[in-house]
């Protein structure tokens, strides 16, 4: 009897929201119910506002107008802690954890009372919260010690424990590898289960399709509408989300030719702590062909992008470009033998002060001077001519910082495609873009396979590597553990490979078992 | 050297650290806390400066006026003094967001020059020092043989190294202030979005580690010299913030760094009087020259807290 009228009442309703940063409307009048035990969808593109609502609900952001109900009740909530008192919690994209501290402090920061804290105690009642909710966390290790899917475990906990009854995920699935991802929706699953709300942000059609009950569909910062999963498809809720059909890349066959144009033999690098996070890598990538490069963030990819842009010189082995060695930690001369760098943080590759047009030359300046100055008029014709070729919404003026994110990527690709490079070295190129952006990108990189260029691809983004690649290499703590063709890999398999698991079976003893 | 001579020797050593350590102590203690909360206070020297300034003015008043228990009216004023530079310090810094290198010189510069200045106003220009009857040495183990004078110490050193070392400590790792100091010096956004008021808790961190240096300040001229001079600090200010990365931020390493520096100062005090054929600039220069090297040998590889130097904004 309680239960049916408790679900007559959501758990939340916020309505006529409105949020304006600046001049951009992030959210426009939007409605959203979440119901009690249900897992809800907030679906968009990026920028289109799904972040900006739950921000307002957690309190992060104040809403310019609007309301907000939690069970029935009118909420003011001004900052995080009036969200929790309600029972909401909200586990970010990037982890609100404080890396030295331990789990159990995390878990009970900003929720102790009295002047001392009984760490003892603490950690007792969150191991005890920890099998209650069947979420295994060490209450006693330090949260920089543990893996991105563990930390993001505490988050979830930390929010449980404060007694949420309202669970708001940001992308949750963004860090893991697909078998982690599967966990984390049995855990949802049970926790709906056993009465909980979910509000669940994502841009992942087949995530959504897979876990939730209902969706919100948001679009520049309007709802676009609400349905039910189980009266929709993928189709549709693409359709809702993008405003248009979505193409996906097409990627002609064709053979990769046979003269490799980038090979890297036995290249051993060291991280910032010096410790060897790149072990003797080879690789070799041909020509019209695109190479992908999986595997969980912070295995090595970083540090291997860094050594072939010239920013990290190599420990021992060789790189050699169209069968030329070239020296590493020489940007330079890794530029003048042919490769081309998209960089993995745009910003480092950009100088924000300096106009679209001075960054697009900063890499040849030589060649824009005349009687010893530089050329302006040729380095804004140069600028105007890439701009509308790789339509680029900005002017030559512009300060680059005031770009997006999606504009700020084309500048770069603009900059290093326009010297038609032998080998390109792309990492993370469509990280933080939205659909249109990364279509476009993507386009580009398909473009200069046919031209010829040998590509190795750099991402996190799993569903990228298997639209992309031709051959997909694993990384795996520095080591390349496998190379599949792109007909043989899939997601499962990749993400064992990614997880280290392969590597554990292989290593066991024959016979152990 | 006879072995009777050499004991002697050691036992003065000890007995002059501790006290030379004293006051760095305070300050050094003082940074941790407040660089632990994601600030760095370079107003640490000017800090120091005007709590022994105001400290001793505090106290001489009090004298005049015939009241008693001079040296602590003197103190609790240098607290005073040292809670309000806080309070500026982070109005600068963590209202106002305020670049902090910039913010803590400004204060180091204002809190020396109204030293100097009420210096003048409250003594006039007179050719005689003034001074007034310090803090005495006690020792709470009465008079032992031989290790004696290590024991005899002022009130605010025992309190240093026997309350304020645990003390914060167990502040820094037990309590939830100190639990919320490590939080928002860590990841302040974590901590806001755990609950925590981040504008509360630095702005607190500041106060109290601003307070700690005052009274580092006014240890020199109310226990030490019970006097005043403009050449009081000298530099000590800035020794504790190299100390404070020796120590890790970490009270008990600050304790050590303190022992450590205070340690080589008593050794030169003494070998200046060994007759070397060196200008005297160059003893004084080594306590320095240490901190200097200590620093680049253990300070290469430190982490230092996450959101060291970042002033906070919610997006």
């Amino acid at each position: 009897m309680d239960t049916s009228r408790s679900a007559s009442v959501p758990a939340v309703e916020m309505r006529g929201i409105v949020k304006r940063f600046q001049d951009v409307v992030a959210n426009d009048r939007v409605d959203f119910t979440l119901l009690p035990g249900e897992i809800h969808a907030l679906l968009g593109e990026n920028g289109a506002g799904k972040t900006t609502l739950m921000r307002i609900l957690y309190g992060l952001y104040h809403a310019d107008q609007g309301e907000i109900w939690v069970r029935g009740q009118p909420a003011t909530i001004r900052s995080p802690k009036d969200a929790i008192a309600r029972g909401i919690g909200m586990v970010t994209q990037h982890f609100a954890l404080v890396p030295p501290l331990t789990v159990a402090e995390n878990v009970i920061l900003g929720h102790t009372s009295g002047i001392r804290v009984d760490l003892a105690e603490a950690r007792r009642r969150v191991a005890a919260a920890a099998q209650r909710l069947r979420i295994p966390v060490d209450p006693g290790a330090r949260v920089r010690d543990l893996s991105v899917g563990e930390r993001q475990r505490v988050e979830i906990l930390k929010a449980l424990y404060r007694g949420a009854q309202v669970l708001i995920l940001d992308e949750p699935t963004a860090v893991l590898v697909p078998q982690e991802v599967e966990a984390l929706f049995a855990s949802l699953r049970r926790l709906r289960d056993s009465g909980l709300s979910v509000v669940f942000i994502s841009h992942k059609l087949h995530e959504v399709m897979a876990l939730c009950d209902r969706v919100t569909v948001l679009r520049q910062g309007r709802v676009v509408g609400t349905v039910s999963v189980a009266e929709t498809d993928r189709n549709t809720l693409a359709r809702m989300m993008v405003g248009r059909l979505i193409q996906p890349v097409s990627r002609p066959a064709h053979p990769a030719g046979h003269r490799v144009l980038l090979r890297l033999d036995r290249l051993s690098a060291r991280d910032d702590r010096g410790l060897l996070a790149v072990k003797e890598v080879s690789l070799a990538v041909r020509a019209g062909e695109i190479l992908g490069l999986a595997g969980v963030s912070g295995n090595g990819q970083t540090e291997l992008a860094q050594v072939l842009d010239g920013t990290r010189p190599a420990e021992s082995g060789r790189v050699l470009v169209d069968g030329q060695e070239v020296p590493t930690g020489d940007p330079v001369a890794l530029m003048a033998a042919g490769i081309g760098r998209i960089p993995e943080d745009r910003h480092e590759s950009v100088v924000a002060e300096l106009t679209v047009a001075e960054n697009m030359v900063l890499e040849h300046l030589d060649e824009f001077v005349r009687n010893g100055t530089l050329d302006r008029e040729a380095i804004h014709r140069h600028a105007a001519r890439l701009i509308q070729q790789y339509q680029i919404r900005a002017r030559p003026e512009d300060p680059i910082r005031t770009l997006s994110g999606g504009n700020m990527q084309k500048v770069i690709l603009a900059r290093v495609l326009e010297r038609a490079p032998k080998v390109l070295v792309v990492a993370q190129p469509t990280r933080g873009l939205d659909v249109g952006a990364t279509e476009y990108v993507r386009g580009k990189l398909v473009e200069q396979r046919e031209r010829g260029a040998a590509i190795l691809l750099i991402s996190e983004d799993l569903d990228e590597i298997l639209e992309l690649s031709d051959r997909i290499a694993v990384i795996y703590e520095g080591h390349i553990v496998a190379i599949l063709s792109g007909e043989e890999a899939d997601p499962e398999r990749l993400g064992l490979l990614m997880s280290g698991a392969a590597l554990r079976a292989e290593a066991r003893p024959p016979g152990g078992m | 050297m006879s072995g009777e001579l050499l004991l002697t020797f050691a036992v003065g050593l000890l007995a002059a650290t501790l006290r030379v350590a004293t006051p760095l102590l305070y300050a050094t203690i003082g940074e941790v806390l407040t660089e632990r909360a994601g600030i760095l206070n370079l107003g640490i020297e000017g800090i120091m400066f005007l709590g022994a300034f105001v400290g001793f003015a505090a106290a001489a008043q009090a004298v005049e006026a015939g009241l008693a228990g001079h040296l602590w009216v003197g103190l609790a004023a240098a607290v005073l003094a040292g809670v309000l530079m806080g309070l500026l310090m982070a109005f600068l810094t963590v209202t106002l967001g305020l670049n902090q290198h910039v913010s803590g010189l400004g204060i180091t510069l204002l809190a020396t020059a109204l030293s100097l200045y009420g210096f003048r106003l409250v003594f006039g220009e007179s050719s005689v020092l003034p001074s007034i009857e310090p803090f005495g040495q006690f020792s709470v183990f009465g008079d032992l043989p031989v290790l004696g004078p290590i024991f005899r110490q002022y009130g605010l050193t025992y309190l240093a190294f026997l309350v304020l070392v645990p003390l914060s400590w167990w502040v820094l790792y037990r309590s939830t202030f100190g639990l919320n100091i490590r939080a928002v010096g860590e990841n302040p956004e974590a901590a806001d979005a755990a609950g925590v008021s981040v504008f509360r808790v630095r702005y607190a961190a500041v106060i109290l580690g601003a307070a700690l240096m005052a009274v580092g300040g006014a240890f020199l001229s109310l226990a030490q010299l019970g006097a005043f001079s403009p050449g009081l600090i000298a530099g000590r200010g800035w020794v504790c913030i190299a100390l404070v990365i020796f120590a890790r931020w970490d009270p008990v390493r600050a304790m050590w760094g303190a022992l450590l520096f205070g340690g080589v100062f008593a050794l030169q005090l003494r070998l200046q009087t060994l007759g070397l054929e060196l200008p005297f600039e160059a003893f004084l220069a080594l306590p320095y020259l240490v901190t200097i090297g200590v620093l680049a040998l253990a300070g290469r590889q430190v982490e230092y807290p996450g959101a060291y130097l970042k002033p906070y904004r919610r997006e």
